[in-house]
């Protein structure tokens, strides 16, 4: 699809609501550079969201859309959460069915698109909570990672069941007091990263999303990835304000905490040798095409 | 958003051609052939143009899902595996689904009961899967043998539901299926059930139809909500998203959905009587009494019936070929000069003659059995035995059941 695909007969413009009408005039599909910087100069791809002020979520949302290496032919695939409240009003095909068979619903869909699309690219990103990712549905987050299905899984960790209220979590730190760990949880945060790397995913990232300039590099490169070679794992860490007690201006500062050297969110990548051949290709191509505009910006 | 155009007349990649599905389920000439009911789901697979299959093994039905897996090594279907559990596979199914494919897929007994909540999902998401289910047992202590019961919790799913008495019908039915549930005003998922081994593993004769004509391939653009595949605009779909929002738009748009889900099983009924040639088949139905049944109980009860014709007592059959949508109207119908209305069952509960009791005037002339269940079979004697008990005649005693 391409901006052409939206654009609006003249007769029923004016009757158009205006998001959609500037989807179609300031939409960031099909522009080769795009990324976090278009946000708030160009049409975001999320037209508004219902998560709680100042939730990093909203923020993650925000930078994940704007760095889409191709929205205009991504599906996304979310499940039961927070994030549930946002994926009606983003701008890309997005998929709800059940909580925590994300995966399995990316798998087929990825299939599907696949032999209904041969000669095109066709991405597919899955985002969900932890709970859908690690708990409900580990089988199938992990199922997919072992049969090498090319699509991403981004999994916003919040370390806590949110929406329902702030209940355990796999992905929870051990000895956190909340709803049904009435005593402090008593085993540690899953390793999923690690299960990740060793389950086939090519690239594998854990952070937090308080710099949009890392989110880009990192959801840029799962995308292209994931399209060439197989399997990729972001783990971000969107902390619930709400359920940690922290205010609403507190969740940037709450990320730079939980991201310094020592901390479980500080900055682990994994790449494997395919996917790292891949990016020096990628970033090879990318040199050699903007030393060509800038050659090209000389001459005109 | 790609064109929409007929494909008839032109080949697919295995040189089959893409047939008008009229002409080649009804005037195409047709060659008897001596398979297994599995058998039977591939050959009717090899001609219904199907781009995505996902497999897992369960007995009885993972014979025809391995099948199927031939026929993706000839080339004849776009894509399949194997998925983890019978969960994710209709998951798998609906992502595939929402990606515009025509997608098949088996499942038997505890399987079903595993995938439960994908099925209102494929409904709602209005997903025109098609899902064969090889009945057998549910219960514990484990049971791999034939036992209708899980059928009763697919009649409220919101998918349609047909169940086949024989291979025949399987053949058919697979491929009258795609064309009922992919029509724009249908759009639902089919569970086409049968009850397992009975069907799936005997031989039987079926008369296929030509092995170079197959269904045109699906077209997703027609579907009722659009293909999740960004061939279309991605619009807003809501200010608000209606889960867990507390209030009366809310309410009403997922109660006016549920509604138009059940209203579009309503719609099928028109090209379920057209294809399947109505929703039940009847035999003597000006009887006084009368079997009504579904899947192989028909075949006992047709046994029956020739036995008690042999004693002079007239019979008549009602073989229920559609579930949802339920033929209400067409079993008061048939029924009503019936006094006594007998519904054989290969299940504990008897929901076929609770659906039955629920339908027809004077209830009482439903007589629910007989019932057998957990793989037993069902000797045509005893619905012969149940019907003279109940009218009153002189049966003679069958062996074992110490009457």
């Amino acid at each position: 699809m391409s901006k052409e695909r939206i654009k609006i007969s003249p007769d029923l413009y004016d009757i158009m609501p205006s998001d959609y009408q500037d989807l179609v005039q300031s939409a960031t599909y099909g522009k080769e550079d795009r990324g976090w910087k278009d946000i708030g100069t160009s049409k975001e791809l999320i037209e508004q969201h219902s998560l709680c002020a100042g939730c990093p979520e909203s923020m993650a949302f925000r930078y994940i859309l704007a760095s889409l290496p191709n929205p205009e032919d991504t599906v996304m695939v979310g499940s039961t959460g927070c994030t549930s409240l946002v994926f009606p009003m983003v701008a890309v095909h997005n998929i709800h069915s059940l909580f925590g068979n994300q995966n399995a619903i990316a798998s087929g869909l990825k299939r599907a698109l696949s032999v209904r699309f041969p000669d095109r690219v066709k991405d597919v990103v899955v985002l969900a909570g932890d709970g859908a990712t690690v708990d409900i549905g580990l089988d199938m987050t992990l199922q997919a990672w072992f049969r090498q299905e090319k699509f991403t899984t981004i999994c916003f960790d919040n370390e806590l069941y949110a929406n329902t209220g702030g209940q355990e979590s796999g992905l929870m730190q051990k000895g956190f007091v909340a709803k049904m760990a009435p005593v402090g949880k008593l085993f540690d945060k899953v390793r999923l990263p690690e299960i990740a790397r060793e389950s086939g995913c090519h690239y594998v990232v854990n952070c937090t999303v308080s710099k949009p300039s890392l989110v880009e590099k990192v959801i840029r490169n799962s995308v292209l990835i994931a399209r060439e070679i197989g399997p990729t794992y972001i783990q971000l860490y969107t902390p619930c304000i709400l359920e940690i007690g922290k205010n609403s201006m507190e969740g940037l500062q709450e990320m730079r905490d939980s991201e310094k050297p020592t901390e479980r969110f500080a900055y682990k990548e994994y790449v494997s040798e395919p996917a790292k051949q891949l990016l020096a290709e990628l970033a090879a191509k990318d040199k050699e095409r903007k030393a060509a505009a800038k050659q090209l910006a000389g001459k005109a | 958003m790609a064109e929409t155009k007929s494909h008839i007349g032109t080949q697919n990649k295995k040189g089959q051609t893409y047939t008008d599905p009229w002409k080649m389920m009804n005037e195409a000439p047709r060659k008897p052939s001596f398979y297994t009911g599995s058998e039977v789901i591939k050959e009717a697979i090899r001609r219904a143009s199907c781009d995505v299959m996902i497999a897992y093994p369960i007995t009885p039905q993972s014979e025809a899902a391995a099948l199927i897996g031939e026929l993706f090594a000839e080339g004849y279907i776009g894509d399949y595996f194997r998925g983890e559990s019978e969960f994710a596979v209709m998951s798998q199914c609906a992502g595939a689904a929402f990606g515009g494919a025509r997608v098949f897929t088996t499942t038997a007994g505890p399987g079903t009961m595993r995938a439960m909540e994908n099925f209102p999902m494929w409904a709602g998401a209005r997903l025109p899967i098609q899902m064969i289910v090889t009945c057998r047992g549910i219960n514990s202590p484990l049971s791999i043998q034939p036992d209708t019961l899980e059928i009763a919790y697919l009649l409220n799913t919101g998918m349609l539901v047909w169940h086949a008495e024989t291979a025949q019908d399987f053949f058919d039915w697979i491929l009258k299926g795609y064309m009922v549930s992919e029509e724009p005003d249908v759009h639902l998922p089919l569970a086409l059930c049968c009850d397992g081994f009975f069907v799936t593993h005997t031989k039987d004769v079926v008369n296929l139809t030509p092995t170079e004509m197959c269904l045109p391939p699906y077209d997703p653009y027609r579907s009722p909500v659009p293909c999740m595949d960004m061939e279309c605009p991605p619009v807003r779909m809501m200010r608000d998203p209606f889960v867990m929002k507390s209030n009366y738009i809310s309410y009403a748009t997922h109660a006016s959905w549920q509604q138009e889900v059940w209203a579009a099983v309503e719609r099928s009924r028109k090209h379920t009587i057209h294809w399947l040639d109505g929703l039940i088949d009847t035999e003597n139905a000006d009887a006084e009494v009368m079997i009504v049944a579904s899947g192989t109980a028909v075949s006992q009860g047709r046994e029956a019936i020739r036995l008690l014709e042999d004693e002079g007592v007239r019979c008549g059959l009602v073989k229920v070929k559609s579930l949802r949508p339920w033929p209400g109207e067409e079993i008061r119908e048939a029924t009503k000069n019936a006094k006594h209305i007998f519904v054989p069952e290969f299940n504990v509960t008897g929901w076929l003659a609770k659906e039955i009791k629920a339908t027809i005037p004077n209830s009482e002339r439903v007589h629910a059995g007989p019932h057998v269940c957990g793989g037993m079979t069902m000797p045509p004697e005893i619905i012969v035995s149940e019907i003279k008990t109940a009218l009153g005649l002189r049966s003679e005693s069958l062996a074992g059941r110490g009457s």
